[in-house]
């Protein structure tokens, strides 16, 4: 009982702080729709908008939860409010998931209003349901915020945190398969994508957009992403220190 | 044994009997010994002993960075510590029992600048799990009633201070550490805080709170001076007076780092 409220009270708490800061919560929203109205603008002769469209709706949520959420952290680690809490009644685990909670619902509502913008004026199609696409970028955004929570225990300041997304996320996004097939990597750059959790996360996407049944494969990449989400959150939880130099 | 000063005087309060402290254990809420602490490769605490007695508001007093707020936050359990032994109500320093009855308030305020006053308060209330009320009676003993619905970035530095303060007084800790709690308030608000920290004592909660300025000295029942991470001297302020001979605890403090051997 005193962890579901640890949870839900931290949840509530970080989500009336983004309600506090409401440019940032409008960035976050329309900054991936813009993205998406440009790419289709890019591409507008090569037919390519269609291969990424989808995909790149469910990892726009996982950069940006990423961001937010390390520099959150980071924030409340240089704030003290850290420490505070971390002499409280609370398990390091809750803390982290209230952050998810937040942060996940964030990115519902992110990857909705996304998803909606794209398939009903950038006539963007998929063969899967519009809702797995919403439901996989959620899935996304839960594991982005769990790196970022991850990330933060290496970060010292706010600029350090930032600049992991370029050393965590950059790769992952060039090797999942976004950029160029995977089978048509070098071999070792293939195998080092095979451990990626955004490769299964790209490839989730790619299956809901161009087949919509749910494949093995599809099931596959489900697990590995939710599997890759639970496990940066214990990761998170076992750096976050209650006793520091 | 560290932190007993060699000067001889017959009021230096703390005897060791094989690293207990005699016949004060129910008596005593915090008990440190031989506490060694290092950070980044410097020797902070190199061995400091030291007890505070339950019940009382005890003043933790040196210069600063002599290690008041090392020492506060290994008795919270914070601090990663290279040695010694902290234990606080009869368990061990950080002990996950221990958290909901000690309140611990850092030197900057911790809480969150952009969630107004009884936003903060009421996330710490829940993590607490104190009732309700509490939120309004927390905010009255510290005279922030009037601010409750200000957001904290717009407060002055203190209050913020209070509002720090206010957030460990929500389940009524049986321990208290606070740190520097009321450096930059005016003489008005700073008496009535350590008017507040009286009650709370006399109610039968233990304080230590950290000061670097000696004339916050005479407000306490008790006394820890410190200086370069070790225990010059311990007792009532009355007591450390007549024992120095000094007319103010400052000058207290500068008979007892001669009698040690001067300035180093």
């Amino acid at each position: 009982m005193r962890a579901v409220r640890g949870t839900l009270a931290t949840a509530e708490r970080v989500l009336r702080q983004l309600r506090r800061d409401p440019r940032t919560v409008a960035m976050l929203l329309v900054v991936p729709v813009l993205l998406v109205v440009l790419m289709k603008g890019v591409f507008a002769g090569s037919g390519a908008f269609q291969r990424v469209g989808v995909p790149l709706l469910g990892i726009f949520p996982l950069i940006s939860m990423f961001l937010v959420t390390a520099v959150t952290m980071q924030r409340e680690r240089s704030s003290g409010t850290l420490e505070r809490l971390m002499s409280m009644p609370i398990a390091k685990l809750d803390l982290l998931l209230g952050y998810g909670i937040a942060f996940g619902l964030l990115a519902a509502v992110q990857a909705t209003i996304t998803s909606v913008v794209a398939f009903s004026l950038l006539s963007l199609h998929s063969d899967g349901p519009a809702w797995a696409v919403v439901l996989f970028a959620v899935g996304n955004a839960v594991l982005g915020t769990a790196l970022g929570l991850f990330v933060s225990a290496f970060a010292r300041s706010e600029f350090q945190a930032v600049q992991f997304m370029p050393l965590f996320l950059m790769p992952q996004v060039f090797l999942c398969g976004l950029m160029a097939p995977r089978a048509s990597m070098p071999r070792a750059l293939e195998v080092v994508s095979d451990y990626l959790p955004l490769t299964y996360a790209y490839d989730g996407l790619r299956l809901v957009a161009t087949d919509g049944t749910w494949s093995g494969e599809l099931l596959r990449d489900v697990a590995v992403v939710t599997v890759a989400a639970v496990a940066s959150v214990a990761l998170g939880a076992a750096t976050l220190q209650r006793r520091t130099g | 044994m560290v932190g007993v000063g060699g000067s001889g005087g017959g009021l230096m309060l703390t005897t060791y009997l094989g690293g207990r402290v005699s016949g004060m254990h129910e008596a005593t809420a915090i008990e440190v010994r031989e506490l060694r602490v290092v950070r980044g490769g410097n020797v902070v605490l190199p061995g400091l002993s030291l007890s505070v007695p339950r019940g009382s508001v005890t003043g933790l007093l040196g210069p600063s960075g002599c290690g008041k707020s090392t020492l506060m936050r290994a008795i919270v359990g914070v601090q990663r510590v290279a040695g010694g032994r902290v234990e606080v109500l009869g368990r061990t320093a950080g002990e996950p029992s221990l958290r909901g009855q000690v309140g611990y308030v850092t030197q900057a305020p911790s809480i969150y600048g952009d969630l107004t006053v009884r936003e903060n308060l009421e996330y710490f209330a829940r993590l607490l799990d104190a009732p309700g009320g509490r939120v309004d009676e927390v905010l009255r003993d510290v005279g922030l009633d009037e601010v409750a619905g200000r957001e904290v970035s717009r407060l002055s530095g203190g209050q913020r201070a209070r509002v720090s303060l206010a957030s460990a007084l929500l389940n009524h800790p049986d321990v208290l550490v606070l740190d520097e709690p009321t450096v930059g308030l005016d003489p008005v608000l700073r008496r009535s805080l350590w008017e507040l920290f009286h009650r709370l004592a006399s109610a039968g909660a233990t304080l230590l709170v950290s000061s670097h300025v000696m004339d916050e000295a005479a407000r306490c029942d008790e006394l820890l001076l410190m200086r370069d991470g070790e225990l010059l001297a311990s007792g009532s302020p009355d007591e450390l007076l007549a024992r120095t001979g000094a007319g103010d605890i400052e000058g207290a403090f500068l008979a007892l780092v001669e009698a040690r051997g001067g300035a180093s």
